[in-house]
């Protein structure tokens, strides 16, 4: 009841105009990435269709209607108090477990690579949960950890706990997908969330302990399954499995090498012509940027990424609610990290997994999810600046 | 918000930031440190080069006639390491093609295998390609059944069908020709590496022996490159560079195909009829050369074997028929590669060598049965007593008793057995004046050169010699351990290191250890013939591009001067002459319209035959006409063949009376080979299609 009364006081009295306090610069930054993401999408998948004779334009016009439809998403979550997002995070959170149960079930999960990652809907559309889910988590365990009970400034172990038992059970899910690529973003986010809200670093240092263990049991125990493996052991040896994720891992870097410092240009490369990188407009969408814009345009696009970071630190260090700052924090790890994981393989420095490029990459819920992420950001921006 | 909180938020970013300036670093080292490096390795993966190989330059006789030219042909080739991803290493699919192409399967089998796989001796008809190269089983597949193969790659996994151009030697009036023209083949790993200098392609064929190989830079031309890129279903889906296939030029010898046909027939015909008469004869050649300029006008070899085996694929039998003692190992050139003691024939050098050392060419001679040299007595031939005669009566009726008192005069006079320092030597300074020992230089691969055994090499025969005769007894094996062979290796390790009278007697009428090839011989009786010098003999009268134009053209080559006056050689040609009216050769010749000079020879060969009979004499005949003004050289030596005159000077008779359009005792002006006397000085015009004139 008096949720909603607050409400619409709030929109009654301090209705802000659509745009109003919105970042300018982390704005145009994410706006460009988008640009230059299209036309990445667009180069990595016109010559093949064509020369399959299927529509060129058909990642094309999907990516852009993606796009349109994060906008508004975007536009949405800047506009609405963030406040009554919290108020609605219980139901975020508890659809997102019910999409991640759904997911692994047979029947409903669609298997892709190996991971039961998707939800297939009527019309050929495809949900990813674990994408929607990072958003849950973050709101989530930020929400537990910013309320105080006690008189500390800081989260009390009790509080620790619920915010990890929060991010924990979707984690779970995840990784009985197996989708180790979306459980190692979401941990990192969770151990930075901890980290800045000011809980003990015992703590800290205990998730991290724990997350070494993990996953090295993991690939002991076999929770990871024989292509996650392959996967690993492709990345320390990358010539070991030439048909398999060496295979692709070698194709990659061969194709962004390739491009030199100017790059081949744009719609022109060989190399992304002929597909010899799979998923390339997807996972391994960078490798487009690589062959066809060179260093030059794929230093643009991670000066791009450090704008948007920083941006979103400074909005992280000016905002005077607790909430606010870590979910700024939230979205910040879970940017910079899927960032660096999905370039770092490309670029041969981290193992191979199925994760997006942010604002980048060919797909509908990581295309969603990220623009809301951009919202929260802007929302926190526009409304509690210190 | 607590001052930690806001530490930890700068740990964060500080590492955040690092870990994008660690992306930036690495992205500088793949796109500008390596990318070099990572730009020829998207390369390879993108482009492939389809090589068209150029279409081959024909080989023509001097009127034009082809001897060897191309054909198109379906191929059915496997693709090695297609079939040996097969679960049982493409038995199967062989055996299927086995039958389907009717070819036996351990031939099938043995063509798929690389050489170097199989073990040494069991490699006849082996790939000597590569592993990547498409490996043909015929070049000339039914069209209908290469259909059904590529129409089923589920059922011939690797196995495909492509046009090929095919080789062809078309033996053009009957004429064979193998030794001569040689055969092409796949590239081996060697050719690859550029070990020769050149680079080639996998997909080209490369000469394998005779003019093929010799003039192989010139045959083949350039392949056509076309770099496609593909992409990863290797599909093409763009061209990007594309040079066209040029074709290779045309090779002009100076061989006449009715005149090489007519060698290679005498051959044959006095093989058969040495053979009748008892003689093994395991073996013949014959040489026919323009004695102005040394143009080879027919170079034969017997036995021989189909030049186009090997395009056709050569079977496991084939292959090994080709090297093998009993079938009188036809893949040997004898003509240049086969080496025999000259005898008689080379009585004209130690003609030039007495006029050298000062005997009178016009005084008498005694020829008796036999003459003592040393303690031992040599025989004449047939041991006749001839009384006292012309030497040039001696040559014809080839006396060797003459030679041998004065070749044994001349040694004495030498120092005999401790030999001056300044010794005359008149008889091998006459061989060496005529290069006996010395390759002719002859436009074709794997000449030998032969031996004068002179008193160099005597000495170097002795070192190498010298522990097995001295010790003796241990080292031969009980059937060499004779009364007589112990006695000569006695003789051998006491002064075998020198020129011994019996040395030196045998040297003038061509016996011992000196060996020449018939090739040799005709390059020898050539410069007699021409008034002393020595020419360089020569196939490839020129190398003519597909459009016309000349590109090379091949003079003759003077090699020297034989140490003979200009009366010494007016007495041999007399001689020679009075060998073919009066002499050994005047059966051979007996009412032959054209004057022809020659000399017989039938020189003793030591040693036994595989079944243990002792080996039969080599029959020679070594010849020029018309002996007014000689154009041509004739040679022809029978291994194992008899009398120098029934078999040799016979067949050698046979070839000039093709060369000089003679039949019977007349000359058939309708059969003159070369109307103005001599062979087509100008260059034919080259087709495919040219026929042989006046082609039965």
């Amino acid at each position: 009841m008096s949720l909603m009364s607050q409400r619409i006081n709030y929109r009654k009295s301090h209705r802000p105009s659509a745009f109003a306090g919105f970042d300018p610069i982390l704005t145009i930054a994410v706006a460009m990435l988008l640009v230059i993401g299209t036309l990445l999408v667009y180069a990595a998948t016109r010559n093949w269709y064509a020369a399959n004779g299927l529509d060129p334009e058909y990642y094309l016009k999907r990516h852009v209607v993606n796009i349109l439809i994060g906008s508004l998403l975007a536009w949405g979550t800047t506009i609405i108090d963030y406040r009554l997002i919290r108020a609605y995070t219980p139901f975020l959170w508890i659809a997102g477990v019910i999409g991640l149960t759904l997911v692994l079930i047979p029947g409903i999960g669609d298997e892709v690579n190996g991971a039961k990652a998707w939800i297939g809907l009527p019309g050929g559309f495809q949900v990813q949960p674990a994408e929607l889910a990072k958003i849950s988590i973050i709101v989530g365990m930020s929400m537990i950890l910013s309320e105080r009970n006690h008189d500390s400034d800081s989260p009390s172990h009790r509080d620790v706990m619920q915010a990890l038992v929060i991010a924990a059970i979707p984690v779970l899910l995840i990784l009985a997908q197996p989708d180790m690529g979306t459980v190692f973003i979401i941990s990192i986010a969770v151990v930075t969330i901890i980290a800045v809200s000011g809980a003990p670093l015992r703590w800290v240092a205990g998730l991290l302990l724990v997350a070494v263990i993990g996953s090295f049991a993991a690939v002991q125990v076999g929770v990871i399954n024989d292509y996650q493996v392959k996967r690993l052991q492709a990345f320390v040896d990358p010539n070991a499995d030439l048909q398999g994720s060496g295979y692709q891992l070698r194709q990659a870097r061969i194709t962004v090498g390739s491009g030199g410092f100017l790059g081949t240009g744009l719609f022109n490369g060989p190399q992304t012509n002929g597909r010899f990188v799979p998923e390339q407009q997807t996972d391994f969408i960078f490798t487009v940027a690589g062959e066809q814009l060179g260093f030059l345009g794929c230093g643009f696009i991670i000066l791009l990424y450090l704008l948007i970071l920083m941006r979103a630190f400074g909005i992280a260090r000016r905002s005077s609610d607790p909430y606010g700052k870590l979910v700024c924090t939230g979205v910040i790890a879970w940017f910079a990290f899927q960032t660096f994981e999905n370039i770092g393989m490309t670029l041969g420095m981290m193992p191979m997994t199925g994760v997006p490029l942010p604002f980048l990459s060919y797909g509908g819920s990581s295309m969603f999810a990220n623009m809301i992420g951009f919202g929260l950001l802007q929302n926190v921006n526009a409304r509690h600046r210190g | 918000m607590n001052q930690r909180a806001r530490l930890s938020l700068l740990v964060v970013q500080i590492f955040i930031f690092s870990l994008l300036f660690g992306l930036m670093g690495r992205l500088f080292y793949l796109q500008v440190a390596a990318g070099p490096k990572y730009r020829d390795a998207a390369l390879s993966i993108q482009s492939r080069d389809v090589v068209t190989p150029a279409t081959r330059g024909l080989i023509v006789d001097s009127s034009g006639v082809p001897l060897a030219l191309n054909r198109v042909g379906v191929a059915i080739t496997v693709d090695r390491t297609k079939l040996d991803r097969q679960p049982d290493k493409g038995v199967t699919v062989l055996q299927s093609l086995s039958t389907l192409l009717k070819i036996e399967y351990r031939d099938v089998f043995q063509r798929t295998r690389l050489c170097g796989e199989l073990p040494k001796g069991q490699r006849a008809g082996c790939w000597t390609g590569s592993r990547f190269q498409p490996i043909p089983l015929t070049k000339e597949a039914d069209p209908e059944l290469a259909l059904r193969i590529v129409e089923r790659p589920d059922q011939y996994p690797g196995v495909s069908a492509t046009p090929v151009s095919i080789r062809n030697y078309p033996a053009n009036a009957g004429a064979n020709a193998a030794h001569l023209l040689g055969y092409i083949g796949p590239l081996t790993e060697e050719d690859l590496s550029g070990a020769n200098g050149r680079s080639y392609f996998r997909s080209e064929s490369i000469g394998k022996a005779g003019l093929e190989i010799q003039y192989d830079e010139y045959l083949r031309g350039s392949p056509g490159i076309k770099t496609v890129i593909v992409d990863r279903k290797e599909a093409v889906t763009s061209t990007t560079q594309n040079s066209k296939p040029i074709g290779g030029n045309h090779l002009v010898t100076s061989i006449d195909v009715r005149v090489q046909a007519a060698a290679e027939s005498a051959l044959a015909d006095a093989v058969r009829r040495a053979r009748s008469m008892g003689y093994p004869s395991d073996g013949a050649a014959a040489v026919v050369m323009d004695v102005r300029n040394g143009q080879i006008i027919a170079l034969a070899s017997h036995p021989t074997y189909d030049p186009n085996s090997y395009e056709r694929g050569l079977t496991v039998a084939e292959a090994k028929n080709l090297y093998s003692e009993k079938a009188g190992v036809p893949a040997l050139s004898r003509a240049l590669q086969g080496l025999f003691a000259p005898a008689s024939t080379f009585k004209a050098v130690s003609a030039v060598a007495a006029a050298n050392a000062g005997y009178d060419l016009n005084a008498t001679y005694d020829c008796p049965s036999q003459v003592e040299v040393g303690t031992r007595a040599f025989q004449n031939f047939e041991s006749k007593a001839l009384g006292r005669i012309s030497l040039k009566k001696g040559i014809a009726v080839s006396c060797d008793t003459i030679w041998y008192r004065i070749a044994f005069d001349e040694w004495l006079r030498d120092g005999g057995l401790k030999p001056k320092s300044n010794a005359n030597d008149y008889f091998f300074n006459a061989a060496k004046g005529f290069q006996v020992g010395v390759k002719t230089g002859i436009d074709l691969p794997s000449e030998s050169s032969g031996r004068l055994a002179d008193r160099e090499w005597r000495k170097s025969w002795y070192k190498q010699n010298k522990d097995f005769y001295c010790n003796y007894k241990d080292r031969a094996s009980k059937s060499q351990q004779t009364a007589f062979l112990v006695q000569l290796a006695y003789e051998n390790c006491l002064d075998g290191d020198k020129i011994r009278a019996g040395d030196a007697v045998n040297f003038s009428i061509g016996q011992g250890d000196t060996v020449i090839s018939p090739l040799k011989l005709a390059q020898m009786y050539a410069a007699i013939a021409n008034g002393g010098t020595i020419l360089k003999p020569t196939i490839a009268k020129a190398i003519v591009k597909t459009d016309g134009t000349i590109i090379k053209e091949f003079k003759p080559e003077k090699l020297g001067v034989i140490p003979a006056t200009k009366e010494t050689i007016k007495f041999l040609n007399s001689s020679l002459r009075e060998v073919v009216i009066s002499g050994t050769g005047a059966g051979a010749f007996n009412s032959f319209p054209i004057p022809i000079s020659g000399k017989t020879g039938t020189a003793q060969v030591f040693g036994r035959n595989p079944n243990g009979s002792a080996k039969a004499d080599t029959s020679w005949f070594a010849s020029y006409g018309p002996s007014n003004k000689p154009r041509f050289v004739v040679v022809m030596m029978v291994s194992q063949g008899g009398f120098g005159a029934s078999i040799s000077g016979v067949g050698t008779r046979k070839i000039y009376e093709t060369l000089l359009g003679v039949e019977g005792s007349k000359v058939n002006s309708a059969k003159i080979l070369f109307p103005s006397g001599i062979p087509p000085v100008g260059l034919p015009k080259i087709s495919p299609a040219t026929k042989v004139k006046g082609a039965k």
